[in-house]
């Protein structure tokens, strides 16, 4: 199953390589990685996609607890969460199908971020299964790029009865 | 106070700390180091090969439970120590190891002698650290110091850039270290004590399951009273021997790979296992599916990450081995109203079918008139040091046969890399243990292919006057690979045949030890007798059977119950 881990770690030279080579020196996957500063300069925050079972998520998250330099690690898929994943996607718009490019961009609430005689950039901003939907529908049209920011995430709040 | 230089610096550090001897070999990144070190106290020792520094400094550590230190040149210096960083890794071995770095304008630039030995090594520390700030310099080492001992202890490595240990510094003064993000859990949640105490009580058939994390705790104590007051038999991993006397009633010796019939049997059959300080590696637990398959499992460990990693626990406490130990005697003391005399008492079934395995299946060997049997050799070592040295040792059917047939009574007593499995450990750590207890028997009992991995340490314990004692149980193979090939391959002896191996008695003499040899069995006695009465480094070398096998064996991916018996 499809877990989302949210990583709070010390913003030190080499703390990213010890959480992938955890990753890597342990047989666990990563689908999307995603790690910047949080308001306070020396802390970063770190949003990591993994699957497994139940037992290969536990060892990830006590690994990654374990390692000296992270502060706390929750796996936010267990709770009421919020994900977004920003993606930049270079698409064919010649003068047949601009209009219609522009019709989708618009469904999925993008933005284009780039014009040529040929082709859009758009940015679109989603949770995974929206990234999927637009991609699928954009594709027959023809993508020529697509850059991903990997997906990140926050809990919601707990609701106040 | 007026400014001090870095490496001065260091050197009050290490004093700070309590170090006394460290372990070394001296370069161009670490000559600041080595000049300061030389108007100290502290000693080091100059070994032959940077693996055999870390190593030494592992086996000191292990037979005195304090941070053993190594100090390191860059490059070449670094990447020779990491053998020994990974086997203490492996093994949760408490070591600072230093090592020197190239300036740091030129470090990125495939300066000289330049590795990036933070990156290499850390898969295989508990943590690593470049200093690149003159302010951290002090504070990072006292943090590896902290970071090595406490918890579940490891290897630490710190990476010195030349300039900054050249540098100018006001010392600061020693503060506790404050670490938000590393805070290791002593203390066992006392609901858990409960649970698991009340199943220790309601179990008919229960065992005691103990490992390296006991006698990294110094819980032999602890353990041997909850053994004795509820009457529980103890089976001890390789890192676990001597944390239970190996000659009391309640041991049934060594569990797994190569463990005593008995406590693989009572594993499988028994109802509750108590695992303390041990961490279901491969070679204890043989097939997953069938490890103490009918039983409830209490596992007690300081590393989380330990518990449920390979067999799903029921009553997992996380916490200091010692710490939990006591706080179940406590509990037993003034919780329980059972009459804990009758309670033992409800567990002679269980004894009875345990003293039938025994009885049927002893740990044992075939013995001859005349052939020097390795087993003969280690009951011999037992028998004339009277249980009482230090035993380490190398890699292999050597290991083996020493943690069969050597009975560990106290712990800190075995020094053997039971994780990594690596040759060559073990005059290394003889030596590191040796500098420790000067005044002890130290025995390495080591194999003709391991001891060549670092004979040139025979040297360093010349230098120092270490009268370690090297037993070659010498059989002209790589034998425990040879064993494998022999029920695995068909016989085919693959580059397993030493058919060249030096005179070991002619080159102990030309290290300026004494060579000692028995090729027949009656002369086993003699030479261990006439080597402990020397007080020189001595070299035994013992020419055994040449097929000889470890027995018991589980062979690998089987169930720990199919076993091959001799």
């Amino acid at each position: 199953m499809k877990h989302t881990i949210s990583v709070l770690l010390q913003n030190k030279p080499g703390v990213l390589s010890r959480v992938t080579g955890l990753f890597s020196g342990r047989g666990f996957n990563i689908e999307s990685l995603c790690v910047a500063q949080t308001l306070d300069p020396d802390v970063s925050n770190l949003t990591v996609v993994s699957r497994g079972d139940d037992n290969v998520i536990e060892q990830i998250t006590k690994q990654l607890h374990k390692l000296i330099d992270v502060i706390k690690v929750v796996d936010i898929t267990e709770k009421e969460y919020v994900e977004r994943e920003m993606v930049l996607i270079r698409i064919n718009a010649e003068a047949h199908t601009r209009a219609e490019v522009l019709r989708v961009i618009d469904i999925f609430r993008g933005k284009v971020v780039d014009v040529s005689a040929k082709s859009y950039a758009v940015e679109i901003t989603g949770s995974a299964s929206k990234i999927k939907a637009v991609i699928d529908i954009l594709r027959p049209i023809g993508i020529k790029e697509i850059v991903r920011t990997g997906i990140i995430a926050m809990s919601r709040a707990a609701k106040t009865k | 106070m007026g400014k001090i230089t870095g490496s001065q610096a260091i050197v009050k550090c290490l004093q700070e700390e309590g170090v006394k001897t460290i372990f070394g070999y001296p370069g161009g990144a670490v000559l600041d180091l080595y000049d300061a070190l030389m108007s100290s106290d502290i000693k080091n020792v100059l070994v032959r090969h940077e693996q055999g520094a870390v190593h030494a400094a592992d086996g000191f550590s292990r037979v005195t439970g304090e941070v053993g230190v190594a100090l390191l040149t860059s490059g070449p210096g670094a990447t020779n120590g990491v053998t020994g960083i990974a086997t203490a890794y492996m093994d949760s071995i408490p070591l600072v190891i230093l090592t020197g770095q190239v300036p740091q304008p030129l470090i990125g630039n495939d300066a000289f002698q330049e590795v990036d030995i933070v990156g290499i090594t850390r898969p295989c520390t508990k943590h690593n650290y470049l200093v690149s700030k003159l302010e951290d310099l002090v504070p990072t080492i006292r943090e590896a110091f902290h970071i090595a001992k406490t918890g579940r202890p490891g290897p630490v490595l710190v990476d010195l850039p030349k300039d900054l240990v050249a540098s100018s510094l006001n010392y600061p003064v020693k503060t506790p270290v404050q670490m938000p993000s590393y805070q290791p859990t002593y203390v066992p949640h006392p609901v858990q004590i409960a649970k698991a105490c009340r199943l220790i009580m309601a179990a008919k058939r229960p065992v005691l399951y103990v490992g390296g994390g006991v006698i990294l705790s110094d819980a032999n104590a602890e353990l041997t009273e909850l053994a004795q007051k509820l009457n529980i038999p103890v089976t001890m991993t390789l890192m676990g021997l001597g944390a239970f006397p190996g000659t009391h009633e309640l041991s049934m010796g060594m569990l797994g790979m190569h463990g005593t019939y008995t406590a693989n049997m009572a594993v499988a059959e028994c109802d509750l296992l108590i695992a303390v300080g041990s961490r279901f590696d491969d070679r204890v637990t043989g097939k997953l599916e069938d490890f103490a398959s009918k039983s409830k499992i209490i596992h007690i460990d300081i590393d989380p990450t330990s518990i449920s990693k390979n067999v799903k626990v029921d009553i997992p406490i996380v916490a200091d081995c010692k710490n939990a130990l006591t706080s179940m005697n406590l509990w037993f003391d003034k919780e329980s109203n059972f009459d804990l005399s009758e309670e033992a008492a409800r567990h002679k079934p269980w004894f009875d079918t345990i003293s039938d395995w025994t009885a049927k299946h002893p740990l044992s060997y075939t013995d001859s008139d005349t052939i020097i049997k390795p087993q003969y050799v280690i009951e011999k070592l037992l028998e004339f040091t009277k249980g009482e040295a230090i035993i380490t040792t190398e890699v292999g059917q050597n290991q083996m046969w020493a943690a069969q047939f050597y009975k560990f009574n106290q712990p800190r007593h075995f020094v053997t890399s039971g994780g990594l499995g690596t040759m060559g450990y073990g005059l290394p750590a003889a030596i590191g243990a040796q500098m420790a207890f000067p005044d002890k028997t130290v025995i390495d009992i080591a194999g003709d292919g391991s001891i060549q991995m670092n004979i040139q340490e025979l040297a360093t314990a010349k230098q120092y006057g270490c009268p370690v004692k090297i037993a070659i149980l010498n059989n002209s193979f790589l034998g425990m690979v040879r064993q494998w090939q022999e029920l695995f391959y068909d016989r085919r002896y693959a580059s397993t045949t030493m058919d060249v191996t030096p005179d070991f008695v002619d080159l102990a003499k030309a290290f300026g030890a004494v060579g000692l040899r028995a090729t027949k069995k009656d002369e086993v006695i003699p030479v261990i007798k006439e080597a402990l009465a020397t007080d020189n480094t001595v070299i035994m070398d013992f020419k055994i059977e040449k097929e000889e096998g470890v027995y018991p064996m589980v062979p690998a991916g089987k169930a720990t119950t199919e076993m091959l018996l001799v």
